[in-house]
């Protein structure tokens, strides 16, 4: 599969590189830097297939690679009719009955969308996926409905280099925005303010741009948004609209909710705010610098001047400079999902279900379908603290341990991985077990049974057992305590995946 | 939000302090001073809590005419006066009640208050106004006036939650989820790394590296407790604040959360779960804390960034409001009803609570009450304690 995702990719290249390969390329050290910013943390086989290329054509390169679907299998459930979570006046069976396939069907979902990431030939896709997964937030534990948020999944990955506004409006009157953020609850009598208020602090001005007055005329404009209970869709209800009369940012106007949108996408701030949250995700953290607040400011007004086209905007963030500064390098913290997916791609960990990969970055505090509420994960160095640090270890630590044949379950006793996997198993003694749902315990166990590293082929295919290489293939800066001179490649890349440096791209 | 402003802000703050921002930096032996090991409990009631439902103005028409669906009736009401009662899940704090070591704050918020969870969190987090936006938790501030022991094993334990909260930039701060696991972990991390840091964040990750090797150096796990821990998360969370609590190593402050207060929609079952977590988590702590001896060194206290709009919403909710009620308990604690109750007959242009009591008000009684530490530096501005301990 590795081979075939290589292929597809080089293919892509190729096309948008040709006849320029001879010009002064990129070289190996920017195109890794590139990728690890763009994707996961890169295979050399990816890295190779950049470097000749100019910043511009690499860039283009993958931007061309975009996709607007998915290209895993999706679970079996996805088109079956959808069910109405049980409310308040359905039976306790009922509900823990729903309950449970919900969770199931979570854990599916999760694990489809993590093998996308893995093996997709555009990394970037993902990325901006994510990063919209992130921005229009929704989370499971409210919309009750994997249906809906594989649903939600297929509409941020379509639009994920589209059209902004195209993209609000349509994340808008989605049914999981619209039960989770409210709107599908809320009527002309007594307006819900949830969504209002968010669309203006977190989607589209950013906080302090707007008066509470405001949230409160738009809440009437978005009444009449709905969930139809029979299909899961979008429905316009008038009798619950409000068709008054409203002042929103100074404009009045029998405005609905659509109408509010553009007003939103009208002003200056929403391009500046976009265009600050790419510059934070894909340069650095802190936009203070005057050389990046200009190229913020100039890709701002780039960025409306094309009428929200995505690619633009995100192109000249690639391009710009500023992006190679570096004080950059190093500058980012990894994402729980940016590690655990760069660790599997990069050093060529083998699977059969990435299950057990969406439960590690849910362990590390990246539970996908589930941010922990409307603003997202928080990020940056909000991801480390001391109890996600030791787990960070504890991964990298086990999944070394994974060249075994009982892979990931190496080291467990055999009697408790038993208990694993029979279905209906008591709780497990000791260990990760404890804190897991009993619904994935046998899911996670027999994922883990066939995860295999190799760390002979990993090392001889990335140049041999040279450190300095090895260290360079892995971390965006020098570690902070390089390996011991005279350590065996294997405990070279041991000190290097426990080194602080491997934390930050 | 202004960007300019937090960098100087922080700055004045600093320097305004006695020995100013070196404190941080200097070698911390000289600087420990003894001072008894009282410990500060917060809790977060993360989302918003609904104060009105909470504790209840039962006796006041206002309240069942904005509430006509979701009001909790007089009959279900836990009475503490003839006009204020506690919602009946939290049945598990009447025996600290009529111990007289259960005080309740009403209307505590801040003027011009921000509806926004996160920039309000925010605000009560690092103990600032409205205007201004600041960096670092109040505690982090409190631990730069006053240093934390070095034989503690951390300033501060934040346990739960995504973030440290009132501990961020905390020199010794540290996110623990399970003491033992937290234990068996730190052998896999080397404290002891010389190379100075090349950027913000990998300076984050080394800070986090020692404040691990610290606390894992002197952190104890093995107390057996015959308090029975409620099941659940906050159960959890409880549970390990009690085996963190009961280290002959000390900590100044424990940090719980406990989410899911934003109940914009069908807000009586999923409230009165809340409520039952936190009163039986809340009395779980309390037996603990008494069983290891340590109650009466132990302050406990709720907070979340605001409280709850008066009139339900159309959806069997609540939207975002502003001042509620808090809790504080403890052995030392003079118990019954402080603050002053919610005037529904007053209620702003947007049909919001006005407050009675600043929270910083609050946290200065914590900083010169329990732990005698000069609060005006650390909340930027006088505020008066309030009267909730006993000598």
């Amino acid at each position: 599969m590795r081979r075939l995702v290589a292929a597809l990719l080089a293919g892509a290249l190729i096309g948008a590189g040709a006849g320029a390969a001879a010009a002064a390329g990129i070289g190996v050290d920017d195109a890794r830097f590139l990728l690890a910013r763009t994707g996961f943390a890169p295979t050399e086989a990816e890295v190779a297939r950049l470097a000749p290329l100019a910043r511009g054509e690499a860039v283009d390169a993958l931007l061309a690679a975009v996709r607007t679907a998915a290209a895993s299998v999706a679970p079996a459930w996805v088109d079956e009719p959808f069910e109405r979570p049980p409310g308040a006046q359905s039976s306790e069976d009922a509900r823990r009955a729903y309950q449970q396939r919900e969770i199931r069907r979570g854990l599916e979902l999760r694990s489809w969308w993590m093998r996308e990431m893995l093996e997709t030939p555009s990394p970037l896709t993902e990325r901006m996926t994510l990063f919209w997964h992130n921005h229009f937030v929704s989370a499971q534990q409210k919309v009750r409905s994997a249906q809906l948020m594989y649903r939600q999944n297929l509409l941020l990955r379509q639009h994920a280099l589209g059209n902004f506004g195209e993209l609000l409006h349509a994340a808008a009157k989605d049914p999981a925005m619209l039960v989770y953020l409210d709107a599908a609850t809320s009527r002309r009598a007594a307006p819900n303010e949830n969504f209002a208020r968010e669309v203006m602090e977190l989607f589209t001005l950013g906080e302090g741009r707007y008066a509470e007055r405001d949230i409160r005329e738009a809440a009437r404009a978005f009444t009449g948004w709905s969930v139809d209970p029979e299909t899961g869709r979008y429905r316009w209800r008038p009798l619950a609209h409000d068709d008054g009369v409203k002042t929103v940012l100074g404009r009045t106007g029998a405005f609905d909710g659509d109408a509010v949108l553009d007003i939103l996408l009208a002003e200056p701030a929403t391009a500046r705010f976009i265009v600050t949250k790419l510059w934070r995700e894909f340069v650095a953290p802190d936009t203070s610098h005057p050389a990046d607040a200009a190229e913020i400011e100039r890709i701002a007004a780039l960025f409306r001047g094309a009428r929200y086209d995505l690619r633009t905007a995100l192109r000249a963030i690639l391009t710009s400079p500023r992006f190679y500064a570096p004080e950059h390098r190093g500058a980012l913290v990894k994402s729980p999902v940016d590690l655990v997916v760069g660790l599997v791609r990069q050093l060529g960990v083998r699977y059969t279900d990435p299950l057990p990969f969406a439960m590690f970055a849910a362990g590390l505090g990246q539970n996908l379908f589930a941010p922990p509420n409307v603003r997202g994960w928080p990020g940056g160095e909000a991801w480390i603290n001391s109890s996600t640090l030791l787990a960070r270890r504890q991964l990298a630590e086990r999944l070394l341990r994974a060249d075994d044949p009982r892979g990931l379950m190496a080291g467990v006793p055999a009697a408790m991985t038993e208990a694993m996997l029979r279905p209906d198993a008591a709780p497990a003694d000791a260990g990760g077990a404890n804190r897991m749902r009993p619904e994935a315990r046998a899911p996670f166990a027999r994922a883990a049974l066939e995860v295999h590293l190799d760390v002979d082929a990993f090392v001889t295919a990335s140049g041999g057992p040279a450190g300095a290489s090895l260290a360079r293939i892995l971390l965006a800066v020098p570690p902070v305590t390089p390996p011991p001179a005279g350590s065996t490649p294997r405990q070279q890349l041991r000190a290097l995946l426990h080194d602080p440096a491997y934390q930050v791209k | 939000m202004p960007r300019t402003a937090p960098h100087a802000l922080r700055r004045r703050l600093l320097l305004g302090m006695a020995g100013g921002p070196t404190l941080l930096l200097a070698p911390r032996a000289g600087l420990a001073q003894p001072r008894p090991g009282r410990l500060l409990v917060l809790v977060e009631l993360k989302g918003a809590n609904d104060g009105l439902n909470t504790v209840v103005p039962y006796a006041d028409a206002h309240y069942y005419a904005l509430r006509p669906r979701i009001a909790i009736r007089p009959e279900d009401v836990l009475a503490l006066s003839p006009t204020t009662g506690l919602h009946p899940a939290l049945a598990p704090l009447l025996p600290v009640w009529r111990a007289g070591e259960l005080a309740i704050v009403e209307g505590v918020g801040y003027p011009q208050p921000n509806l926004s969870h996160f920039r309000s969190i925010e605000i009560w987090d690092t103990a600032s106004s409205a205007q201004e936006v600041l960096q670092e938790g109040w505690l982090t501030r409190a631990f730069v006036a006053r240093p934390v022991p070095d034989g503690y094993l951390a300033d501060g334990v934040a346990v739960g939650g995504t973030d440290l909260g009132p501990l961020a930039g905390a020199p010794r701060g540290v996110a623990l989820a399970d003491p033992e696991q937290f234990l068996r972990q730190a052998r896999l991390i080397d404290g002891e790394r010389g190379t100075p840091a090349r950027n913000a964040a990998l300076r984050h990750i080394l800070q986090v590296e020692a404040n691990i090797a610290g606390a894992a150096a002197r952190l104890n796990a093995h107390h057996v407790f015959r308090t029975a821990f409620p099941a659940g998360p906050f159960g959890a969370q409880v549970r390990t604040a009690a085996q963190v609590a009961a280290n002959p190593a000390g900590v100044a402050a424990i940090r719980l959360s406990l989410g899911g207060f934003d109940t914009h929609q069908n807000q009586p079952g999923i409230h009165a779960n809340l409520l039952r977590q936190l009163g039986e988590g809340l009395a779980a702590l309390k037996g603990a804390l008494e069983e290891i001896g340590r109650w009466d060194d132990a302050l406990i206290m709720t907070y979340a960034e605001f409280g709850r709009r008066p009139r339900e919403n159309q959806s069997m909710g609540t939207d975002h409001g502003t001042a509620a009620p808090h809790f504080v308990m403890g052995g030392r604690v003079r118990g019954g009803l402080a603050g002053a109750p919610p005037r529904l007959d007053r209620l702003d242009t947007g049909g919001n609570l006005s407050h009675a009591v600043d929270f910083r008000a609050l946290y200065a009684t914590v900083l010169e009450r329990w732990w005698q530490v000069p609060s005006a530096p650390v909340l930027g501005g006088r505020f008066a304690p309030l009267d909730l301990l006993r000598g």
